[in-house]
């Protein structure tokens, strides 16, 4: 391929990518036993301090790369609450002779327990290598390495890869730093909101916008397999589900139906999408058939069903309705049989959205003239709340079923001014409940699946 | 010191490229705009008719809008019908309205509507959408009822997406669980 350094400028996703993997083994003794090591089932309690320097760059790489990288990595640590990054000004040991050997002494002294070390280099062929190694400061062993090889304008994606290396060798579970998310971009005044469909890194950088603003956009997902976004647009004012194409900026609407479609979620394996749509009034539940674009009605009842998700294993479905008289969220098998309530506690409940583990199920609630966002088992059972405002609502998952993102509104003054709409996360212990950067306000956020290469 | 490199893995990943949304841009025209309704919309014209002044010698033009436009309609008829929270049924009083609506689209045949539906802000987007739906719908329902050809009447749902009054009180929510019939 043709290597474009005009391109460096971007994200990393305009790009061809083409990494070699290599492991890297311990420098120094035999593989690492480990003993350091992050239980992220019991909250961020006490994060780990990690020390991240910046990665060594002997030359040839963009000057700034290797402080670039090291970065990343140090904001996604940070910002996932189990880690506590340590601050550069105190480091003893400097990068360049970090690469024959770090010196523990140097890193247990500022009570480091991680330490993150790197070098970037740009190859003869114009390739950039990064490797990065792992280290337990207080055992002095190596617990992973790896090297990387990709073109330059790649080093944030590269950045994001090590991140989940680092989470995954000290947590046990897969990361999700190499992730995008998808959301609405909100300006103007609340009675003429203007909404575009906007995209960006999960840590904010990349961020563009996807539509112009000349018609309102809502509810956008992720396809789990494919490039692609399923969304409600008002083109032509009328409501209907599209899908649209990031690679192509295509987009098409799904069906031709007389009435509004709304809701829209892929099926686990991309093939489907589920979404309401709305006759003579009444909104049921149906699923289309991506490949040959036949549709199947799944409920029948004179209610609102909608916000419909599947189980990711496919075999079953959540959604809202109101067919016991407040909003409440039911399961059904994915043909649409076996329609049972789960949640019953006091108001209503909304927006479920089942984990990727299937364990649990999230949601809005409205109770008492507040909003939260909790979870609870998919048999209903052990609701816990995380979050609560004026206004949250829409919860996502992270890829790994660790962290919720969801939108809240702080409401503006009588004249509608001054009002805030934000994206946020929380861990699903509760704790590390943070705003996510986004430029203008921000709402209706969906998490990308983990991107195909960090699979 | 050993340095050695096992498991060899090369990935390759398609680009994901775009920069350019490939909009349809849709003219945003009809949504909205629909006046405050009701008595709220005097206007000049009318005020200065009730001047006494002896230098007017010619005769006022009747003041108001065109009979059968838009304007007519939001002044003269009412536009909009209010509901209950998390309700889509007609009350009384909004159904005199919409008895009002189908007189008026009697009178003026060529007209046709489309019947927005509105949520407050105290609901999920998506179900708002679905409440917005049936009360457009009821709206719409009622005026077929009354005799009004089905081809006329069309039906949209903003959900809380276009709240006609912005505060965030009971007194505002009660103006935005609205349905509102714009003249096309």
């Amino acid at each position: 391929m043709i290597l474009d350094r005009s391109l460096t400028r971007n994200p990393v996703w305009r790009l061809r990518l083409l990494a070699l993997i290599v492991l890297l083994v311990p420098m120094a003794g035999g593989p690492a036993r480990a003993a350091l090591e992050i239980d992220i089932t019991q909250g961020n309690v006490d994060p780990l301090p990690i020390a991240v320097p910046e990665f060594f760059n002997p030359g040839g790489a963009s000057a700034q790369t290797g402080r670039d990288i090291s970065g990343v990595i140090t904001n996604n640590l940070e910002r996932s609450g189990l880690f506590r990054p340590l601050n550069p000004a105190s480091f003893i040991q400097k990068p360049e002779s970090m690469q024959v050997q770090p010196r523990f002494a140097d890193w247990r002294i500022l009570n480091a327990q991680a330490l993150v070390t790197g070098k970037v280099e740009l190859q003869p062929d114009g390739r950039l290598r990064v490797e990065f190694r792992l280290w337990d400061v207080l055992a002095g062993e190596q617990m992973t390495g790896l090297v990387y090889f990709t073109t330059p304008g790649n080093w944030r994606r590269i950045a994001h890869i090590i991140s989940d290396a680092i989470y995954k060798r000290l947590t046990g579970e897969e990361g999700y730093f190499d992730t995008r998310v998808v959301y609405i971009a909100e300006s103007g005044p609340a009675d003429r909101r203007v909404k575009r469909l906007a995209i960006m890194d999960q840590d904010g950088a990349g961020h563009r916008f996807l539509t112009d603003g000349g018609h309102l956009v809502l509810t956008p997902r992720f396809s789990p397999t494919r490039q692609e976004i399923t969304y409600l647009s008002y083109i032509a004012e009328k409501p209907r589900v599209y899908l649209y194409n990031i690679d192509t900026g295509k987009q098409e609407v799904l069906g031709d139906f007389p009435g509004m479609t709304f809701a829209p979620r892929f099926s686990p394996d991309g093939n489907r999408v589920i979404m309401s749509l709305a006759r003579n009034g009444n909104s049921d539940v149906y699923v289309m058939d991506l490949r040959t674009r036949q549709i199947r009605q799944l409920t029948k009842h004179p209610s609102i069903d909608t916000s419909p998700c599947y189980s990711p294993d496919g075999s079953r479905i959540v959604f809202n309705s109101d067919r016991g008289g407040s909003q409440q969220l039911y399961v059904m098998n994915a043909d649409g049989s076996g329609v049972q309530r789960i949640s019953f506690g006091d108001g209503r409940y909304a927006t479920p959205v089942w984990s990727p583990r299937g364990d649990l199920i999230a949601f809005t609630k409205i109770s008492k003239g507040r909003f939260f966002i909790g979870v609870m088992r998919a048999d209903g059972s052990g609701e816990r709340l995380l979050a609560e405002s004026f206004l949250v609502e829409g919860p996502t998952w992270s890829p790994n079923g660790r962290v919720l993102m969801f939108f809240r509104q702080e409401p503006g003054d009588d004249q509608g001014n001054g009002g805030r709409t934000r994206l946020w996360s929380v861990d699903l212990t509760g704790y590390n409940d943070r705003e996510i950067m986004t430029p203008i306000d921000a709402s209706d956020p969906a998490w990308s699946p983990l991107s195909p290469l960090n699979r | 010191m050993r340095f050695e490199e096992f498991g060899l893995k090369a990935i390759s990943l398609a680009a994901a490229v775009l920069l350019v949304a490939a909009c349809e841009t849709a003219p945003e025209e009809s949504a909205d705009t629909s006046g405050q309704g009701g008595a709220q919309q005097q206007t000049t014209s009318t005020q200065s008719t009730t001047s006494t002044s002896p230098t007017v010698s010619s005769t006022p033009t009747p003041a108001g809008p065109t009979p059968g436009s838009y304007e007519d309609f939001v002044e003269n008829v009412g536009d909009r019908v209010f509901y209950d929270f998390d309700k889509f049924d007609l009350k009384p009083q909004s159904r005199a309205t919409i008895e009002r609506w189908a007189a008026w689209l009697k009178q003026y045949p060529d007209v046709t509507v489309t019947v927005e539906g509105h949520a407050d802000e105290r609901g999920t987007r998506e179900y708002n959408l679905a409440l917005g739906e049936r009360r457009a719908t009821s709206a719409r329902n009622y005026l077929i009822a009354l005799g009004i050809n089905p081809d006329r009447i069309a039906t949209i749902s903003y959900g809380k997406e276009r709240p006609g009054c912005v505060a965030h009180n009971e007194a505002c929510w009660s103006q935005n669980r609205r349905g509102v019939a714009v003249v096309n």
